[in-house]
C-alpha cells in the first residue's frame, strides 16, 4: 500500500519538455531515500496545462508542481515526500495564496475551476497503460452493464436520448447513426474510430488516447454491441506514436482479461480491435477517404450516398465515430441520458474539448459544457492574451472553421451557433488571435493547407482551391484589384457547392468568414496598399528614423542580407531593394529608431 | 475474465488506491510529523503502519499525510489527527504497535486514545 502517489504527466507535450527523465530521476532518489515502497509513481496522460510542463501532482496532499526540472528532484523527495514539506517555489504560481500559507487545491484555479471533464475525466488521473487502474474508476462497467443488462435497441435508445453529437466536427447525432447502421441486415459490420486528427493546432484525440485509451476500447466494444458488428478498426496518425504505442499496449489488456474477443462476459458477444495507421493525409479524416484508406487503397473519396451506415468499409455497413465521441458513451451508459443531457445548450449536449492555443496564456487542453461563452474560455480559464495585447479573433474548426471577431466574444458555444456566424465546431482546435495577425494572412494560410492536402481526385476542390491561394497571393502583395475580390468570393461559393467532400465543402470558409468580419483588412491591402497588421511583407517597409539614429552600427551588423548602410555615428539607412523584411534589426536597435510601416 | 463478479473485484480492489487522487471534502486527516527529529525518533515506521491500517481497514475517507516539525520535538513521533469538524487531537511518543488502536478506537469510532494524546502528561 502506497501513502503518496506523484503522478506525471507523460502526454506528448511534456514528454518532449523532458517528463520522462523526471520519473527516471524520481524513482531513483525515491530508492536511495528507502521510499520506494512508500510512494508511488505514475505514468499519466495531458492533464492540459500544457504551456506549464513537466507537470507533476503530488497525492493525497494534491500539490501541484510545475516546469519542474531533473535538478529539483532531490529537493522535491527530501523535503515533500519524506518530509511533508511541500517545495512551494515549485508550485504553480496560481495554487500558492499571496496572503496565506494555504495551498489551495488544483480544482480551485482558473484553469480548472471552470472546466468540467468527462471524455478527459481520466486523462492525467490514471495510468494509461494500466488496466487495472481504468477498471479502479468503473472502468469497463458500462460495458458488462451493456452486455448482460441492455438489449443493443436500448443501448441505441439511450445513446439517442442523451442528444450526444459527433465531435469530430460536422455534429450528427450519435444515436440517429447508429440506429441507421443496426436497420442493415448484413453478415458482417464494422465500428470504426476516427483517431485522424489532422487540424493544424488540434490535439484533443492524442491527448484522450494517451491518457485514457481503454475508454475508446470500451465505447467501440458498446457501439459493436449496438449495431452488430465483431470488428472494429482504429485509424490513428502514425506521427502520433505514444497514443499508437499505449492503444496497442491497451488492446493486449484488453485481450488478455477477455474484454475483447470471443464470448464477452459469457454474453455470447464477440469483438475485437485492430489499429491501421494513417500516413499523415488530411482528407483521410473524411469517412469515405478514411475507410478506403483502411481497405489497403489511396485515400480519396467517393461521392455519398451510399451512407457508410448502408455500404461502408468492405461494402459492409460501418459506423466511424471520432475518439471523443465514444470517450463520452460509456459515462452516458453508466449515468443515463438524462444526465448528459442535462449539460449543455437545447441542442448542444454535453461537454466539448478544446486544444487552446495561439496567443493565449494558458496553451493546452480544456473541456467545458457546451454554450460556454467564448469570453469565459480565454480569459478566465486561458488567462487572456499575453503582453498586454488585445483580443482580435479566434479561429475555430480548422481548416474547415472560421473565425469568430472580438465582438461576437460572448457568443455561448455550441454547433448551431458556430454554424450561424460563419465558423464550425470543428474537432476542436481554438487558436487565438491578437491584433498582431493579420487575417489576409491567416486565411491565405489555411488555403496554403487545403492546397497541399486536396487529394485532388476532384478539380473543384484540387484546381479551385490553388486559383483561390493564387488570389489570396495578390492580394497580401498589393497588386490585386477590387475586382480580384469579388471573383474570389464568387470562388469560394463554387468550390464550396461543387466539391466531392467535407474537405472541398469547406475549404473556403477561412476566406468567407474573414471577409465576413475583417472586410476592412482585405480592402486595406488591395486600395491602400497597406497590412494594418504589419504582417504582410510585400506592403511594409522597415526604415531608420535620422533623428533617433545614433550610428551605433549595431543594425548594420545584424542585418543578413547586408541591406544597411551608413558610417559609424552618422544616421544609418535601408536599402529597401536588399531588404528582406526579417525584423532582426528592429530587435537590436537600444534607441528605438528602426520602424515598421 | 468471465463474468462481471471477476470485473467488479478488480474495480474494488483497485478504487481504494485510486481514490487517493480524488479531492477530498469531509475527511479526517492523520498527519505524522517527518522532520528530522521525528525520523530520528522512530517516524518512519509509525506512518507506514498507518498507512497500511487504514488500507487494511478501507477506511476510504482516512487521507495518511505527513508535516514537518511543530516544534514539540521531545514528544516525537508526533501525530495529529484532524477531523472534519476542525477537532485536532496530538499523539505523542507514538509507535507502529500503538498505531492499531488509534486506528480502531478514534478512526473508526471517534474515540479518541486519551493515554496516548498530549494531554495525559
Amino acid at each position: 500500500m502506497y501513502r503518496s502517489h506523484v503522478l506525471v504527466c507523460g502526454g506528448t507535450g511534456c514528454t518532449s519538455s523532458g517528463s520522462q527523465q523526471i520519473i527516471e530521476a524520481l524513482e531513483s532518489e525515491l530508492k536511495q531515500s528507502g521510499l520506494e515502497n512508500e510512494v508511488k509513481v505514475v505514468k499519466t496522460g495531458c492533464f492540459g496545462l500544457c504551456a506549464l510542463g513537466p507537470i507533476m501532482i503530488v497525492y493525497p496532499e494534491g500539490c501541484f508542481y510545475s516546469e519542474v526540472k531533473t535538478t529539483d528532484i532531490p529537493e522535491i523527495v527530501n523535503e515533500h515526500l519524506l518530509k511533508g514539506r511541500i517545495v512551494k517555489r515549485l508550485l504553480y504560481q496560481e495554487t500558492v495564496a499571496e496572503d496565506s500559507a494555504d495551498v489551495k487545491s488544483l480544482n480551485e484555479t482558473q484553469f480548472y475551476a471552470k472546466q468540467h471533464r468527462v471524455a478527459l475525466r481520466n486523462c492525467g488521473v490514471i495510468n494509461p497503460e494500466n488496466i487495472d487502474e481504468y477498471i479502479g474508476v468503473d472502468g469497463y462497467q458500462a460495458l458488462g452493464k451493456v452486455l448482460t443488462e441492455m438489449t443493443p435497441q436500448q443501448v441505441i435508445d439511450t445513446v439517442l436520448a442523451s442528444g450526444l453529437r459527433g465531435r469530430g466536427g460536422a455534429g450528427f447525432p450519435t444515436g440517429r447513426k447508429w440506429s441507421f447502421a443496426a436497420a442493415n441486415e448484413a453478415p458482417q459490420k464494422y465500428v470504426c474510430c476516427n483517431a485522424d486528427e489532422g487540424d493544424p493546432g488540434a490535439f484533443m484525440d492524442r491527448s484522450v488516447l494517451e491518457g485514457d485509451p481503454h475508454v475508446v476500447i470500451e465505447a467501440m466494444a458498446i457501439a459493436g454491441y449496438a449495431i452488430g458488428a465483431s470488428q472494429g478498426y482504429i485509424y490513428v496518425r502514425a506521427e502520433y506514436p505514444i497514443a499508437v504505442h499505449r492503444l496497442q499496449v491497451a488492446i493486449n489488456q484488453a485481450r488478455e482479461y477477455g474484454l475483447l474477443g470471443k464470448n464477452i462476459f459469457d454474453s455470447g458477444f464477440d469483438f475485437d480491435l485492430d489499429i491501421r495507421l494513417g500516413a499523415g493525409a488530411f482528407v483521410c479524416g473524411e469517412e469515405t477517404a478514411l475507410m478506403t484508406s483502411i481497405e489497403g487503397h489511396r485515400g480519396e473519396p467517393r461521392p455519398r450516398p451510399p451512407f457508410p451506415a448502408v455500404k461502408g468499409l468492405f461494402e459492409s455497413p460501418t459506423i466511424l465515430n471520432n475518439v471523443e465521441t465514444y470517450a463520452n458513451v460509456p459515462q452516458i451508459i453508466l449515468k443515463g441520458a438524462e444526465w448528459f443531457a442535462s449539460m449543455g445548450t437545447e441542442k448542444s449536449k454535453g461537454t466539448k474539448v478544446f486544444a487552446l492555443g495561439g496567443k493565449i496564456k494558458n496553451t493546452g487542453l480544456v473541456e467545458v459544457p457546451m454554450g460556454t461563452p467564448l469570453r469565459e474560455i480565454i480569459e478566465d480559464i486561458g488567462g487572456g492574451i499575453p503582453n498586454g495585447k488585445k483580443f482580435k479573433a479566434a479561429q475555430t474548426g480548422g481548416p474547415s472553421g472560421g473565425c469568430i471577431p472580438a465582438s461576437l466574444i460572448d457568443t455561448p458555444i455550441d454547433y448551431d451557433n458556430l454554424l450561424e456566424i460563419g465558423s464550425m465546431m470543428g474537432s476542436g482546435g481554438l487558436i487565438v488571435m491578437d491584433e498582431d495577425t493579420c487575417m489576409v494572412d491567416i486565411a491565405k494560410f489555411f488555403l496554403e493547407f487545403t492546397v497541399d492536402e486536396s487529394c485532388g481526385k476532384c478539380t473543384p476542390c484540387r484546381v479551385g482551391t490553388k486559383r483561390l491561394y493564387e488570389m489570396l497571393d495578390k492580394i497580401t502583395r498589393g497588386t490585386a484589384t477590387m475586382e480580384d475580390l469579388d471573383k474570389m468570393e464568387e470562388l469560394c461559393y463554387y468550390i464550396k457547392n461543387n466539391s466531392l467532400c467535407g474537405l472541398g465543402q469547406t475549404a473556403p470558409n477561412p476566406v468567407l468568414s474573414t471577409l465576413r468580419y475583417f472586410r476592412d483588412e482585405y480592402e486595406a491591402h488591395i486600395i491602400e496598399k497597406r497590412c494594418p497588421a504589419g504582417v504582410c511583407k510585400h506592403l511594409m517597409q522597415i526604415t531608420i528614423l535620422e533623428d533617433k539614429c545614433k550610428g551605433c552600427t549595431l543594425c548594420a551588423r545584424t542585418c543578413p542580407v547586408g541591406a544597411i548602410e551608413g558610417s559609424v555615428k552618422n544616421p544609418h539607412k535601408i536599402n529597401q531593394d536588399k531588404c528582406i523584411k526579417c525584423g532582426a534589426c528592429m530587435e537590436k536597435c537600444k534607441f528605438g529608431a528602426i520602424i515598421k510601416k | 475474465m468471465k463474468s462481471l463478479e471477476e470485473l467488479k473485484a478488480i474495480r474494488d480492489r483497485m478504487k481504494s488506491s485510486v481514490t487517493l487522487r480524488e479531492e477530498q471534502g469531509d475527511n479526517i486527516r492523520v498527519v505524522v510529523g517527518m522532520a528530522t527529529c521525528g525520523i530520528a525518533a522512530g517516524a518512519r515506521p509509525v506512518l507506514s503502519a498507518f498507512t497500511e491500517e487504514v488500507a487494511k481497514r478501507s477506511l476510504q475517507n482516512v487521507t495518511v499525510t505527513q508535516t514537518g516539525c511543530i516544534g514539540i520535538c521531545q514528544y516525537e513521533p508526533v501525530v495529529e489527527v484532524y477531523e472534519a469538524d476542525g477537532k485536532k487531537t496530538t499523539y505523542i511518543k507514538m509507535t507502529a504497535d500503538k498505531v492499531a488502536k488509534v486506528v480502531t478506537d478514534h478512526l473508526v469510532n471517534g474515540n479518541v486514545v486519551k493515554e496516548y494524546t498530549i494531554g495525559n502528561l
